[in-house]
């Protein structure tokens, strides 16, 4: 299945970039004062604000004998190309908003906080390919910052699949400009210190012989973020 | 915002000081807190800023699009205001939480820019009654303390300040329709004349009088506060001294009460003066700064820092 062409002749991608090689990440702790934890993150022109509240007293419905984790993510109306007409509520951000609770949820210690909450916002202020994998990398900073206990820390990325000279070469952290060429993405969330995986997800078809490769790199991928953030 | 307890002789303190022009902080009644702003600072939008007034931190994105123009004002462009309050801002922001707020700040923002006197929407025609640019101001409340209005108003300005429009290279006609070729060259770009925007300054009435840019504690004290929409003056956002503009007069575009209390007529018309007043200082040190801004990005001597500050 010779996809689109991703890598040019001297083994380059549309950004420049080498296929093993990230984007540049930079970050910082403790933005905002009034949350208990928050962290700003870019990825490459990717750019998300995470905020943590809590851990505090959940509501009488919620209460359970582990913490609820509560997420919300929301996508400012200018972050992407196009305008989006709500920041929030529509069904992509809702599928987001679960995706990034099964993640954290896995890396916090859930069970030291009964009946309490931690709520966790992210607003995307730049959308520019691998939004998920940049929130649930800020979302981790904001949790450090706050200071609650984490099993592990969980870092995402994504990879992709190209071809050169006829041999499979995986992609790496992938742009909005990669994606949208409609090749394979495969979006890993890892606990990269204990080498489990917290979520994956898969989008448009890859051949099972090439999927080992591709997880491999985006596994490889999370590792380098966390040396980065940590 | 919540969250502050004051006893009675706290307040007794504050009231008695506002009474004699003098506020706990050092202030004087017309003075704003120190605020940071920077613009350019989202690359998807054609103009954005950002500022920070103490804890309060507005994000504004501007996004073009074009539109047909209402049939009734042919001549006219669009401009629209949608404010998003953050959860990041306070979890009570959840979900729909903020939209009461959010929808209070967007309406007094429409109203204030409505008037061709506050902001001309003549330049945003493209074709007359066939084709006009659309301005999407989006506001972004990232964190909430304090003094909403002023800082949006403050921010949205300076965003369109920053914003450019792409000219319209030529224009094929096919029967009714008319298509459009847009420049493609980032410089090859238009500016806004915001220079009359107008400025939002909220009046906090403590006593008998009113100070602008309330802390919490003060905002403790005041039962009833009134905003003022002031149109700008274009002076201070030219970049040639030399241009002959027309002797300035600040003029009201809006005008609204937020607040249980009630205010007499004298202090009603004590407190316009004064946000006048202080809409004039505000917007002279906007300029300044906007321009300023302006020059460096010119020269490349910018350095972007975003949140990483």
């Amino acid at each position: 299945m010779p996809g689109p062409d991703l890598l040019s002749s001297q083994g380059l991608r549309l950004d420049g970039r080498r296929p093993n090689e990230l984007r540049r990440i930079r970050c910082k702790l403790g933005v905002f004062t009034q949350p208990d934890g928050s962290a700003y993150l870019e990825q490459g022109n990717t750019k998300v604000l995470a905020a943590v509240y809590g851990p505090h007293q959940a509501s009488k419905s919620k209460r359970s004998e582990t913490v609820v984790v509560n997420c919300q993510y929301s996508m400012a109306t200018f972050s992407t190309g196009e305008r989006k007409n709500r920041p929030r509520g529509d069904r992509k951000s809702q599928e987001m908003s679960l995706h990034l609770r099964q993640a954290l949820t896995a890396a916090i210690k859930t069970e030291l906080y009964p009946r309490s909450q931690i709520d966790i916002y992210i607003e995307v202020l730049q959308a520019d390919g691998g939004a998920y994998c940049a929130s649930v990398n800020a979302a981790t900073l904001a949790l450090v910052d706050a200071g609650v206990p984490l099993r592990a820390y969980v870092c995402a990325c994504t990879a992709s699949m190209a071809w050169q000279d006829g041999d499979p070469a995986p992609l790496l952290d992938v742009g909005h400009v990669e994606e949208a060429a409609g090749g394979v993405v495969l979006t890993v969330a890892s606990l990269p210190s204990t080498g489990s995986i917290a979520l994956m997800e898969m989008s448009h078809r890859l051949h099972s012989d090439y999927f080992e490769s591709v997880l491999s790199r985006a596994m490889q991928g999370c590792r380098d973020i966390e040396v980065n953030i940590t | 915002m919540a969250g502050v307890l004051l006893s009675r002789t706290e307040k007794v303190f504050i009231i008695d000081g506002v009474k004699d022009e003098y506020r706990s902080d050092g202030r004087s009644t017309i003075d704003y807190r120190p605020m940071e702003l920077e613009t350019n600072v989202v690359s998807h939008a054609s103009g954005s800023a950002r500022l920070r007034l103490a804890n309060t931190d507005i994000l504004v994105g501007i996004k073009t699009e074009i539109d047909v123009p209402k049939p009734d004002k042919p001549a006219l462009g669009k401009i629209d205001f949608f404010v998003d309050c953050s959860a990041n801002a306070t979890p009570e922001f959840e979900g729909r939480g903020g939209e009461q707020l959010a929808n209070s700040i967007s309406n007094m923002m429409q109203r204030a820019y409505q008037s061709p006197q506050a902001f001309d929407l003549k330049q945003l025609c493209i074709f007359e009654g066939k084709q006009c640019w659309k301005l999407y101001v989006d506001i972004l409340i990232l964190e909430c303390g304090g003094n909403l209005c002023d800082a949006v108003s403050l921010a949205v300005k300076a965003a369109l300040f920053n914003t450019k429009i792409p000219f319209v290279k030529a224009a094929l006609m096919d029967g009714g329709n008319i298509d459009l070729q847009l420049s493609d060259d980032p410089y090859d770009s238009k500016l806004l004349d915001v220079g009359s925007a107008p400025l939002l300054v909220t009046l906090c009435k403590i006593g008998n009088k009113c100070v602008v840019d309330p802390t919490a504690e003060e905002e403790k004290c005041s039962s009833v506060s009134l905003i003022v929409g002031v149109t700008g003056n274009r002076k201070y956002y030219s970049d040639d001294d030399t241009e002959e503009l027309p002797a300035f007069q600040p003029k009201c575009s809006a005008i609204s009460m937020h607040g249980p209390g009630s205010i007499t007529t004298t202090t009603l018309r004590n407190a316009i003066n004064q946000g006048i007043i202080a809409a004039v200082c505000l917007d002279e040190a906007l300029g300044k700064t906007v321009v300023r801004e302006r020059r460096d990005i010119e020269k490349f001597k910018r350095h972007s820092y975003g949140f990483l500050k």
